[in-house]
């Protein structure tokens, strides 16, 4: 039961939109089941970080399977402290989506789909294979492809478009960069890619796929030239779903860049100037594009633009104290940007509209 | 027989991205299923191909004695298969939808999020 901890959180969320399925049409029943499970998972997310602050890292091999051969999950402090915010996010919104969200649009699965999305960014969050990570991040992208369309209003299917095309595209690059990983090292697990492409002779072919690996991840946590479907899709779900999207979506992104350039692709001069030089480039454009917009949401979605670049720019600096930053500056963005999100949702609810031009007295 | 795949697997990829980049939406979700499939070839071909050589250990022994063939990609490839299924049925529904709300398939039309309201 305790060894198997590190699963629990996706276990939880798995089980309650099977549950959800069977209350397919009654809404009612839906919304008490999801703040149910929401409860649960927040309980499960504090109890492993506590566990994991205690204990120190705790692995799962899943089946028994030894670590280079199986799929294994890793829980360090890091992943814990995450799930623990995806639970309290998630927590958060639910509540927000139950009393604020139209029952019209709650009504194919809606939550169901929800519970499927924070299963997916536990996983990622959790796991320490990387093909498990592709998997993760597929189940993120296809909850978050219905979540972003249900409702079918026109803006939001063109915002659905330009999300799904280009979050398509990071996905095969990722996969790309994943499977040509594999033919130079044999291996998929992180702990031991880190140890076996230390030992490569081609450094050029690993350059590549740190690219592939950085475009991938970039065009998913929008970083500067890659961020162009955020600012256009983000505004036009419900804001209890550009909540949690621009809580968390970018940042399992971040997580993943994080992951992957400290653990596989490191120590690389040149990759960490070029990390640098997006960060800052990622930090302008975002502050320009939120000066120039009128449209509330549009702002908050060029400020997590921006304040992706600040968490890269402590990836690029690449020293101890750094990624320390970076982190701790992931935690607060994380909730921070869940936050103005939701109150976005309150001032469209106050004045039924998002333009700040209309928005005085409030 | 690699030389060919690697050829084919460019042209996947080419053709792919290509027909990403068309105006219109619906060559959008066939661009979706060429670069998927272009992705699927090159991780099997990242296994290296070798004909016959099943990954079986022979009884009298406890390791590979010779070269097999790398079931991995073929796993690999199976699980992405199945994603990119997922992926692509969502794609063609999605288009029909936004041809149906839109009344128009052409990208250069849908500009309606860029504007400032």
């Amino acid at each position: 039961m305790m060894e198997n901890l590190v699963i629990w959180p996706l276990a939880v969320h798995f089980f309650f939109s099977l549950i959800l399925m069977f209350g397919w049409k009654n809404i009612k029943l839906q919304k008490n089941v999801t703040i149910i499970g929401n409860s649960v998972s927040l309980a499960v997310a504090i109890y492993l970080f506590i566990n994991i602050y205690q204990n120190g890292t705790q692995t799962l091999a899943a089946g028994g399977w030894e670590a280079p051969f199986g799929i294994v999950f890793v829980s360090d402090l890091f992943a814990a402290t995450l799930v623990l915010l995806t639970a309290i996010s998630g927590f958060a919104v639910s509540i927000f989506t139950v009393v604020s969200v139209m029952n019209a649009r709650l009504r194919f699965g809606f939550f169901s789909v929800y519970h499927f999305l924070l299963l997916g960014l536990n996983g990622a969050f959790l796991t320490g294979d990387i093909f498990n990570l592709y998997v993760w991040f597929e189940i993120i992208i296809i909850s978050s492809f219905v979540l972003i369309s249900i409702g079918g209003e026109k803006n939001q299917l063109e915002g659905a478009v330009k999300y799904f095309a280009l979050n398509f595209m990071a996905s095969m690059i990722f996969l790309t960069g994943l499977g040509l990983l594999y033919g130079l090292t044999g291996t998929l697990n992180m702990a031991d890619l880190s140890v076996k492409i230390a030992n490569l002779e081609s450094r050029s072919l690993v350059d590549i796929c740190a690219v592939l690996f950085f475009v991938g991840f970039g065009i998913k946590s929008a970083v500067f030239p890659l961020y162009f479907w955020l600012p256009a899709s983000y505004h036009t779900p419900p804001s209890a779903v550009s909540a949690i999207f621009g809580g968390l979506l970018t940042k399992v992104g971040v997580y993943a860049l994080i992951r992957v350039f400290t653990l596989i692709f490191i120590e690389d001069p040149f990759l960490q100037t070029f990390i640098l030089a997006i960060a800052f480039f990622t930090i302008i454009s975002g502050a320009f594009g939120a000066l120039i917009n009128n449209n509330l949401r549009k702002i908050f979605s060029y400020l997590i633009i921006c304040h992706i670049g600040f968490i890269i720019g402590g990836l690029g600096v690449y020293t101890e104290l750094a990624l320390a930053g970076a982190l701790f500056y992931l935690v607060h963005d994380i909730m921070v940007k869940t936050n103005i999100y939701l109150i976005s949702g309150l001032i469209y609810r106050l004045k039924g509209n998002n333009n700040i031009k209309q928005l005085g007295n409030i | 027989m690699e030389v060919v795949l690697a050829i084919i697997t460019g042209i996947l990829y080419a053709a792919g991205i290509y027909m990403m980049m068309r105006r219109s939406i619906v060559k959008l979700s066939i661009g979706v299923i060429l670069f998927s499939n272009g992705v699927n070839l090159l991780i099997f071909l990242s296994g290296r191909l070798k004909k016959g050589k099943p990954p079986l250990i022979p009884g009298s022994s406890d390791v590979f004695i010779e070269a097999y063939t790398d079931p991995i990609p073929q796993a690999l490839i199976l699980t992405a298969i199945v994603i990119s299924f997922g992926l692509q049925a969502f794609a063609i529904v999605l288009v029909k939808r936004a041809y149906k709300v839109l009344h128009t398939d052409d990208l250069d039309q849908l500009n309606t999020t860029d504007e400032d309201s």
